[in-house]
């Protein structure tokens, strides 16, 4: 399969370390050249070596997306800093360039379950901070009332 | 009628003061701390303090009951999913766009959000067409096409009242496209006779609107 992953942060450089493990073909788009260097870290060889491709460029460029391949991609993964960049171009992948799974990262949990009810696959680590944050808590809790009782 | 602005800069300062002044009722959101600071000594509680792209922003606005919202941050992305959000979840009737990047402009396309506008005197025009207070209104630059198209009133006494288009001496690289006369538009024959109060929309080379504005005459403005 061919990831295109737009965003070379913590999030997008691991996930695009893992897809390459995987034995997918994987494409990764930043703005930032240091980018190139996180996707590289563990690696013993450079990301290019290892079959990878890396293209510098802001996401919401037409250009930058087709050098990147978005035309030949399977999957979309919007990872960038930005909620905002993420949920535009998840939707150019979707609308404009057809590709068949596309995903969003969107840190603000109540406009990604919006998003996710309007047909975008969303991801929100927000949401799922707060759920775990939430069942520790109340078990901290139930454990000293129960201890106090 | 109900207008949230998004954006308190420049354009959005203006806009939301031309606002108040035609008697709407008018939130501004501005998401920069001191610019809130700024423009709420004079706008007072007209102007809130947050990132409109938060839905609950949105809603502590009054959302709900908004006639219009319009988007004139700096920001593409912002400006683009407000509008998207204000239309398709909370079924805002307008909304209007500012796009600050040209490039961006196929994305608000794709988005469907329409209109999109690059400049307040554009805005306040889309809000109510009503005559201009001045006579020479630059309505829109095509820079790759090279053309510029603006709006002349024709007031009483303007030589070129009363006369037929077909006879009219225009300069060079001008041309007439629309006539607005009692509120209703038509593109002129040559048979057409201009009259004081028409409104005139011509399109033309860059750098000619000194030389057409003195071909028709005193602007409508001048009282």
């Amino acid at each position: 399969m061919f990831v295109l992953i737009a965003g070379g942060g913590r999030v997008g450089s691991s996930l695009a370390r893992a897809m390459l493990r995987d034995g997918h073909t994987v494409s990764c788009l930043d703005e930032d050249s240091e980018a190139h260097a996180r996707l590289e870290i563990g690696l013993e060889q450079s990301w290019e070596d290892a079959g990878g491709q890396f293209t510098v460029g802001t996401a919401l460029e037409i250009e930058a997306l087709e050098e990147a391949g978005i035309e030949q991609a399977d999957a979309f993964v919007a990872a960038t800093d930005g909620d905002n960049t993420n949920i535009v171009i998840a939707q150019i992948a979707r609308q404009r360039f057809n590709v068949p799974t596309v995903i969003a990262r969107i840190l603000d949990p109540f406009r990604a379950e919006w998003y996710e009810q309007q047909g975008l696959r969303t991801i929100c680590p927000t949401r799922v901070a707060i759920e775990m944050l939430e069942t520790e808590v109340k078990e901290a809790a139930s454990r000293a009332s129960g201890a106090g009782g | 009628m109900y207008v949230i602005v998004v954006g308190a800069g420049k354009v959005g300062w203006n806009l939301g003061r031309e606002l108040l002044e035609k008697d709407h009722e008018v939130t501004l959101i501005e998401k920069d701390q001191n610019r809130y600071l700024a423009v709420e000594q004079e706008l007072e509680h007209n102007v809130q303090y947050g990132d409109a792209s938060e839905l609950w922003v949105l809603e502590r606005a009054g959302i709900g009951r908004a006639d219009m919202v319009i988007t004139v941050t700096g920001d593409d992305e912002d400006n683009m999913l407000i509008c998207q959000v204000a239309k398709e979840k909370y079924m805002v009737e307008q909304i209007i766009a500012r796009v600050n990047n040209p490039r961006n402009k196929q994305w608000f396309d794709l988005l469907e959000i329409t209109p999109v506008v690059s400049a307040t005197d554009l805005i306040l025009r889309l809000i109510e067409h009503e005559v201009p207070k001045y006579g020479l209104v630059h309505l829109l630059d095509l820079p790759q096409e090279r053309l510029e198209i603006i709006e002349l009133l024709l007031a009483e006494g303007s030589p070129v009242t009363g006369q037929r288009v077909g006879d009219l001496e225009l300069p060079e690289g001008s041309l007439l496209i629309s006539v607005l006369r009692e509120g209703r538009g038509f593109v002129p024959g040559p048979d057409t006779v201009l009259e004081p109060g028409d409104e005139v929309l011509a399109v033309l080379d860059p750098g000619m609107e000194e030389e057409l504005k003195a071909y028709f005459g005193p602007d409508g403005s001048s009282d």
